[in-house]
């Protein structure tokens, strides 16, 4: 009874897990600028990873070695995948990459480049 | 049916990655759909059932080559020059020469039989007598440590080379050919991205217990030395991209480094000679012990971690002299 | 057994949308996000064939490689910065 539950549990956070991956992907193919394209793959790359993951670790009659390596996956996954979002994207702003502002189609306007900040953040 | 469709995507993928790289001019987008198609060339050896191979390439092709091929491409550019000759006459030859090669593959056993005569004679002994001859359950690391270890000595001793090579033709200490390098090129890359440094400060001892535990695993699942030595070169590598290359300089000074990786290929080179010592073959491992099980472990455990030491060494070796080179030809511009 | 199937196929269907955009990106920033998005989803394929094939040896490799990623990504990240620090010093 309780495998059956497990194992239930489990197969809608793996599903749930690709339906994230997937609407990224889908996101970052379809969205007009970079920002945008880095909002979507960076938020849902982390969420389905995370539920993906949670959900191969809920499969029933797993040996404790395999829970425990995707256990590390998973405190490694949410801790590299944001990282990595922030410096491309802060690179990119000191890299004169303007963000589109304004529906498309229209007037766009794009503010310029930003000053070389002295701040640490 | 499920391995037939991943296959067939897997295998798209690796065409469009290489048409796509063979069209592009700019060598960063290279450099990283290379990474890209070592990656899924690790899947597909994952469908085949190749763990170690798959291991290797995911490590070697996608993690240190892109960034021992990054670093190269600092010294030179980043643009591939237009190319202005046209050659007609090689690409019919090469054209012919492959229609042949196709009509030699005719005769040749179909992929993966296991009646062709080299699965017969060598490969069904090391399959069957291998737990009881060496008792280690990853067959793959007892081929290469025990029963070829011969050849993996070979192969230490050219990632040796290949670190004397570089170190020949870049390295140059020389008394006054050295200019200093300028301060704005060795401080750090990313000095106001705080977030990175804070996250690799605290990945950087993890990704090392990781490659210890490769090493040293190996006798039990996919590892060995090579793929340890590559995942602790390239936390290194992390180190000195994130704080900069003199500190990472100072931590790891490169005539210690040149010394480490000579110890490997001698540490290697040793358990051969001591087998000879006693009246054996060279890195015949039964002269380690009165136990044979017990000797082939000592040999094995040896030799991996000389060949862990040798490639850690050769990898950071290379990875510091293209940088070092690099920010030199940056000061003189 | 059809759950890790039907994730398979869904992780195949997004390598490829992020392949695509590798391929078309018009900016280096673009392929980078997509080199990095590619790495995480071989993760997760590789975790998922594990359990498909019923073999969880696969979890090392899928574990190095969530670590290669992402030292790879810096190690772009810090070629395009120097790179543009170079470009911008000789202006």
């Amino acid at each position: 009874m309780m495998a059956e539950v497990l194992s239930l549990v489990s197969a809608v956070l793996i599903l749930a897990g690709c339906g994230c991956c997937l609407i990224g992907a889908l996101g970052m193919l379809r969205f007009p600028d970079f920002y945008t394209r880095m909002h979507a793959a960076g938020i849902t790359d982390t969420m389905g990873s995370g539920l993906l993951l949670i959900g191969l670790i809920l499969q029933p009659e797993s040996h404790w070695l395999v829970i425990a390596k995707l256990c590390f996956i998973l405190i490694f996954i949410p801790l590299t995948s944001p990282t990595a979002a922030h410096a491309l994207a802060k690179a990119a702003r000191k890299g004169g990459l303007a963000p589109l502002l304004g529906p498309q189609g229209s007037e766009r306007s794009r503010p310029s480049p930003p000053e070389q900040e002295e701040s640490n953040g | 049916m499920i391995e037939f469709v991943i296959n067939v995507v897997l295998l798209s993928f690796l065409v469009l990655l290489a048409l796509t790289i063979a069209r592009t001019k700019d060598l960063l987008s290279s450099v990283m759909l290379c990474g890209l198609y070592s990656l899924v060339s690790a899947v597909f050896f994952v469908t085949m059932d190749a763990v170690d191979v798959a291991f290797t390439e995911a490590a070697v092709g996608a993690g240190i080559s892109s960034l021992l091929m990054l670093a190269a491409m600092m010294v030179t550019s980043r643009y591939e020059k237009a190319n202005s000759i046209q050659p007609k006459a090689a690409l019919v030859v090469v054209f012919l020469t492959g229609v042949l090669l196709f009509y030699g593959l005719i005769d040749m056993p179909m992929f993966g039989d296991p009646n062709t005569p080299v699965q017969q004679q060598v490969s069904s002994h090391y399959i069957e007598e291998s737990m009881e001859e060496i008792g280690i359950p990853n067959m793959v690391t007892s081929v290469l440590a025990s029963y070829r270890s011969y050849d993996t000595f070979g192969e230490t001793v050219v990632i040796f080379t290949a670190g004397i090579g570089v170190l020949a033709l870049l390295g140059g200490r020389g008394a006054g050919i050295r200019k200093p390098s300028s301060p704005a090129a060795s401080r750090s890359a990313f000095p106001d991205h705080l977030i990175l440094r804070v996250i690799s400060k605290l990945l950087i001892p993890p990704i090392m217990l990781f490659a210890l535990y490769v090493q040293f695993h190996g006798d039990y699942g996919p590892g060995g030395g090579f793929q340890a030595g590559v995942i602790f070169a390239a936390a290194i590598a992390l180190y000195a991209m994130v704080f900069g290359f003199e500190r990472a300089r100072k931590r790891f000074p490169l005539p210690v480094i040149r010394f480490v990786s000579a110890v490997g290929v001698l540490l290697y080179g040793s358990v051969g000679m001591v087998s000879i010592l006693n009246g054996h073959a060279f890195l015949d491992y039964h002269a380690l012990s009165a136990n044979a099980l017990s000797g082939q472990h000592l040999g094995i455990f040896l030799v991996e971690l000389g060949v862990g030491i040798t490639v850690t060494s050769v990898m950071i070796l290379l990875f510091f002299t293209f940088s070092e080179r690099a920010m030199q030809s940056g000061g003189q511009e | 057994m059809t759950v890790f199937v039907v994730a398979g196929l869904a992780l195949l269907v997004a390598m490829g949308l992020a392949l695509s955009r590798a391929i078309l990106g018009p900016t280096t920033y673009d392929r980078i996000l997509a080199v990095n998005v590619f790495g995480t989803k071989t993760v997760l394929l590789i975790a998922v064939l594990g359990f498909l094939m019923g073999r969880p040896d696969f979890l090392d490799i899928a574990l190095v490689y969530a670590l290669i990623n992402f030292i790879g990504v810096v190690g772009i990240l810090r070629f395009f910065e120097q790179h543009r620090q170079r470009e911008e010093e000789q202006q």
